[in-house]
């Protein structure tokens, strides 16, 4: 490919975004898991975002997302928080775990 | 649980995996995982030939760091990652995203180069993220005593130290049992208070 079409086709990754670098929703790690809204007709949607709600038919990492779409994790984080926002995608809000699921896990790894 | 449908994302947690470069931290992962998890070092290395000479913000391919992580379902509502922290200096910037909401961490050593774990030791002890230290024994590599790994390492009595093989299933299983008791023992207690200190 010539460096000029090379040029052509580059499209900088927080284009998508519309240029939005922050989250609308912010409490999104790398590990949350995201899942697709069975319901929800992502009919309206377009490129990376009808991507993101077609790979999220199975419980998806954010991380996973952005690899899987090509997207820095930043732009994905984006992507999906307004996912989430649109009522699309569900995840679980991280939170301070209490002591009776930290003991649960604890249990389930030492039975591995 | 919180009431709500079934339609919600199960609950995903982590267990951070550092220490140097060559470590063992992906075979320590695929010891437990129930899928083959990315050698990024490896991939990374080869894809830095001719890369690192370039200046950062002229080069036009987009950087997606591929992240070297294992899964273990532990129940239908509770997936655990364990993420390997990039081995390289300049990933350095995912240490943040990497270790936030981390459970805690496990920093391999290797005794024949000790010093490759000290700033996975400085990171978690600054930020009062539990951990555990554990040797992993490769062959040829001189046995140390723990407690002269422990000593050369600076790290106080409350930091367990173990020994492991990383190919090992059970060993590996010792090390995250290890680490969750910690978990639990520093959620009961109230933070990573250096035990003694505090009693005194």
């Amino acid at each position: 490919m010539s460096e000029e079409l090379e040029d052509a086709l580059f499209v900088r990754p927080f284009i998508m975004t519309g240029g939005r670098v922050e989250p609308t929703h912010a409490d999104l790690r790398l590990e949350t898991l995201v899942v697709a809204v069975p319901e929800a007709s992502p009919g309206s949607l377009e490129f990376e975002r009808r991507r993101i709600v077609a790979l999220c038919a199975q419980p998806t990492m954010v991380a996973e997302v952005a690899e899987k779409i090509g997207v820095p994790l930043g732009v994905a984080k984006v992507l999906i928080s307004d996912l989430v926002v649109g009522g699309l995608l569900v995840c679980q809000q991280p939170t301070e775990l209490p002591l009776h699921v930290l003991e649960r896990i604890r249990d389930h790894v030492r039975a591995l | 649980m919180s009431g709500r449908s079934d339609k919600a994302a199960p609950l995903a947690v982590k267990i951070v995996i550092s220490g140097g470069l060559g470590v063992g931290k992906t075979t320590f992962i695929g010891a437990v995982s129930e899928i083959e998890p990315l050698d990024t070092e490896a991939a990374i290395t080869q894809v830095s030939v001719g890369v690192d000479s370039l200046v950062g913000v002229e080069n036009k391919t987009t950087t997606t760091v591929a992240l070297d992580f294992g899964r273990i379902t532990l129940d239908p509502s509770i997936v655990l990652y364990l993420f390997g922290t990039p081995g390289q200096d300049r990933f350095s910037f995912l240490w943040d995203d990497l270790v936030e909401g981390a459970l805690g961490s496990i920093v391999l050593v290797d005794t024949r180069r000790i010093e490759d774990s000290f700033p996975a030791l400085d990171y978690f002890e600054e930020r009062g993220t539990p951990f555990v230290l554990a040797v992993n024994r490769f062959d040829g590599a001189q046995l140390f005593a723990l407690d002269e790994v422990r000593e050369a390492l600076g790290i106080g009595p409350e930091v367990p130290v173990l020994t492991c093989d990383a190919r090992d299933r059970s060993s590996v299983r010792d090390v995250l049992a290890a680490l969750m008791d910690r978990v639990v023992h520093q959620h009961v207690t109230g933070g990573p208070a250096k035990a003694g200190a505090a009693a005194r």
